[in-house]
């Protein structure tokens, strides 16, 4: 039995690959996982772990390759087909019902019913007893969702899971929004169900934790499988640079010398966006290029967006040139000369459905009119035209709708509507997301140039490549908050990573 | 020859457009008095109601929002200027507070809506029942009569030849066509209506925006409620019961996105003459009022049907 539980892997991937338009996210995968094992999937955000997990619970088919589930070919064309072979996911972001109780959470979609259509509450509630009880965790089953915590949930969905009898348990970054404490719970629930033999491919960022629980580690880079090691022979310098290893491109503008440092244009002093959370503090040179570097949800964006008053903060000084500025809606920000690339051009940078010509105009009209009234449409096309054409927007013609433009040409647009203005701090969110690397070199060189100019910018990006190849200097976050600020030399994907994933505290 | 057949087609004023041939041509073949001036006269007088208060809908429209309140605040307008004019106050000053009653409530919408970010249709769902109670309160119910004779004027008088009503409606729609495209105001709330956050991220005053819109179906509703206590010769608080219902069946008839971000005056000028022409050819035919309610709803279910086509 034994021998033939080893041979015969509880989950066996064989050259699984998927391409997206322009990408490829999982090139000729293998993976196997053991009945009782827990096996992290680590890599860096769009490594592949998503793309994977998605495959395998059935959200959407791979191009090529096959999926084993006990030595049984089996085909995942659906969520409910990765049940049938027992196959559980629990979300980072939980599928949950905040208006139902556990046991109808657990139920939904499936709930047992009389031969009439009745639901039969009370079967479905000892049932979903008995699987808190396998979990050794209580969860009040009368309590609707919304009053449990984020780690009750999470065994709500782990429960889930486990009612379709799922023999494999895919946990996405489930403690991302743990406590400590509620974390080692979580873990000790793992070890119960590894003994009872449940495979668990878990995905974590936080390497102290995989150390902590898992059997074997595989590395994700690029859509490819860059190694499978046992857990016991490796360590976390090794898995650092497995994740990161990759040749910086070379696709950067090379960065300026620097002949003494540019003045202070926008300082953030004690930036508290929550009563009782730590203080960050930050400064952005002229000519520099400040990064902002961490893992996705590492809190980058919620503070650029407390900083511009987009959202409220409890508490922060912000100040321009040495005067202390009041920034309570990007409206201020857009009078002292602050803009902002969001992070989604789609839904925060541009309306799509309007032409390259009005996207472009459109923070600009009041200082475009003649009359004291009217939009002087004369000058606007003029204007545009120029703005279009310094940040190189390539297009048959300003009138055509934003959306015809390819990604690399619509994050243009949104820059060139700030550069119609005389800026003095640039703030960049994510500029290069889901853009072709052709397009990437362009803005690398369109954010030196802004910089060039005297401008003060700021990238937050969760790509190292682009922080170690743009950034003069780099602030890094992990979980809400700056843990780290380098420069220079300092710079390097392993140590930005490192920070990043609070491996230094497994060295304490 | 097509490409600008092609242009033409996908105007938001398009279909309305045809719309409104359509229900013109199938008219004149069934009656024989409805191609005459005195009945286009006719036709134009009874819309202008229901016009002005949809122009002011299409501001909110085109944000993304909406406002029920419309029929309330006209009535509440109107008993309002009624009673002073029937207590002695200047005829004049009575309608100007008239449109100002209608200013203040938009003005309260809007604050609720754009600052206080609550739900356009509950808020102006409170207002109206607010608005509507009001009236009653004040009129005790009943019409109040007796105003001064030269009211009239505004109602059914002629300028030039001119019924007063159409060239009200008229003046109201060439201001409000010049805001909307020539100004940046009316730039920035087709903006909020095609993407809020990033208009607000852009550094436009979102807010303030959102509010003056409601600030313009406020004040034309008060234009509304002039021109029907003019008509009328009283302060009714009754009148508009449904008002917002036809001046929203305008608003999309004439093609504007209940979304927001698209659309146009001319549009809602065109949905408000296809109700009214339908509403006119129909009672010509000698269609039952009850039934005319049901080719009304029937339409409007068609117009969005038409406007989600267009939207891929």
């Amino acid at each position: 039995m034994d021998t033939q539980q080893s041979s015969i892997p509880l989950l066996k991937l064989r050259g699984i690959s998927k391409s997206f338009p322009g990408v490829r996210a999982l090139s000729n995968i293998d993976f196997d996982l053991e009945s009782g094992e827990i096996h992290a999937l680590l890599g860096e955000n769009g490594a592949g772990k998503s793309t994977l997990m998605k495959i395998l619970s059935g959200i959407f088919p791979s191009d090529a390759g096959e999926i084993y589930v006990a030595g049984k070919l089996v085909i995942l064309d659906g969520y409910e087909a990765a049940m049938q072979v027992g196959i559980g996911t629990v979300y980072q972001e939980f599928s949950l019902v905040p208006f139902l109780t556990a046991a109808e959470n657990i139920f939904l979609g499936r709930e047992l019913r009389t031969p009439f259509g009745i639901l039969r509450r009370r079967e479905m509630r000892e049932l979903s007893a008995k699987l808190f009880e396998r979990l050794n965790v209580h969860v009040d089953l009368e309590a609707e969702l919304r009053h449990l915590s984020v780690a009750q949930q999470q065994f709500v969905e782990i429960a889930k899971a486990l009612s379709i009898n799922a023999r494999i348990l895919i946990l996405d970054e489930p403690t991302s929004t743990l406590t400590p404490t509620e974390a080692q719970h979580l873990f000790a629930v793992m070890r119960d169900l590894k003994r009872t033999g449940v495979g668990i491919i878990f995905i974590s960022h936080h390497l102290e934790e995989i150390f902590q629980i898992c059997d074997r580690i595989t590395v994700l880079r690029d859509g490819e499988n860059v190694a499978t090691v046992p857990m016991k022979s490796t360590h976390i310098n090794a898995l650092v640079e497995m994740m990161v290893g990759r040749q910086i491109e070379q696709s950067f503008p090379a960065k300026p010398m620097r002949s003494g440092l540019g003045e202070v244009v926008l300082e953030v002093d004690r930036l508290q966006i929550n009563r009782h959370d730590p203080e960050d503090s930050f400064v952005v040179r002229a000519g520099e290029i400040l990064g902002f570097a961490g893992l996705v949800g590492s809190g980058r964006t919620e503070e650029l967006m407390a900083v511009l008053g987009v959202t409220p903060a409890h508490h922060k000084v912000i100040k321009l040139d040495g005067k202390v500025i009041r920034l309570n809606d990007p409206a201020d920000a857009l009078a002292h000369g602050i803009g902002i690339l969001p992070e989604s051009r789609k839904a925060e940078g541009l309306i799509t459905s309007f032409s390259i010509l009005i996207n472009i105009s459109l923070n600009r009209l009041s200082s475009l009119l003649h009359w004291g009234m009217f939009v002087d449409r004369g000058r606007e096309r003029r204007e545009a035209s120029a703005a279009a054409a310094r940040v190189g927007v390539k297009t048959s013609s300003i009138d055509l709708p934003v959306d015809s433009l390819s990604g690399g040409n619509q994050q243009k647009v949104v820059l060139a509507r700030w550069l119609s203005h005389h800026i003095r701090v640039m703030l960049f969110d994510e500029p290069t997301r889901g853009i072709d690397v052709g397009a990437k070199a362009e803005i690398y060189r369109l954010i030196r140039e802004v910089s060039a100019s005297g401008c003060a910018v700021l990238v937050v990006s969760s790509e190292l490549p682009e922080i170690v190849g743009l950034c003069d200097r780099v602030v890094v976050f992990r979980q809400g908050h700056i843990v780290a600020t380098l420069e220079g030399d300092a710079i390097t994907p392993e140590i930005v990573m490192l920070h990043a994933v609070g491996g230094e505290r497994t060295h304490v | 020859m097509m490409r600008r057949f092609a242009w033409f087609r996908r105007q938001s004023t398009f279909y309305p457009l045809v719309g409104l041939i359509v229900v013109g041509i199938v008219m004149a073949a069934t009656s024989s008095t409805f191609v005459s001036l005195a009945n286009f006269s006719n036709v134009l007088v009874q819309v202008s109601i229901n016009a002005l208060i949809a122009v002011g809908m299409t501001f909110v429209i085109l944000t993304g929002g909406i406002d029920l309140s419309v029929g309330a605040v006209m009535a509440l307008s109107g008993t309002i200027a009624a009673m002073l004019m029937v207590s002695g106050v200047n005829a004049t000053l009575s309608l100007f507070v008239c449109v100002a009653a209608g200013f203040a409530i938009g003005m309260i919408n809007g604050m609720c809506v754009a600052y206080g970010r609550m739900p356009a249709i509950i808020v102006t769902l409170a207002t109206m029942g607010v608005a509507r109670g009001l009236a009653l309160m004040i009129t005790g119910g009943y019409p109040v009569d007796g105003l001064p004779e030269w009211v009239r004027g505004v109602g059914n008088g002629h300028v030039i030849g001119i019924q007063t009503p159409i060239i009200v409606m008229a003046v109201v729609y060439v201001i409000a066509w010049v805001l909307l495209e020539l100004t940046p105001f009316g730039r920035h709330l087709y903006a909020i209506g095609g993407n809020e956050v990033a208009t607000r991220l852009s550094g436009i005053r979102v807010a303030r925006y959102k509010m003056l819109a409601y600030v313009v179906s406020g004040v034309t509703t008060g234009i509304a409620a002039v021109v029907l206590t003019g008509r009328l010769m009283s302060g009714q608080p009754n009148v508009g019961e449904g008002s917002e219902l036809d001046a929203i069946a305008a608003v999309v008839l004439g093609g504007t996105s209940i979304a927001g971000g698209r659309g146009s005056v001319i549009g809602t000028l065109l949905g408000a003459l296809l109700l009214g022409v339908l509403n006119n050819g129909l009672n010509m035919v000698g269609v039952s009022p009850y039934a005319q309610i049901v080719i009304k709803g029937m339409i409007i279910l068609l117009a969005i049907y038409i406007g989600r086509e267009r939207r891929r």
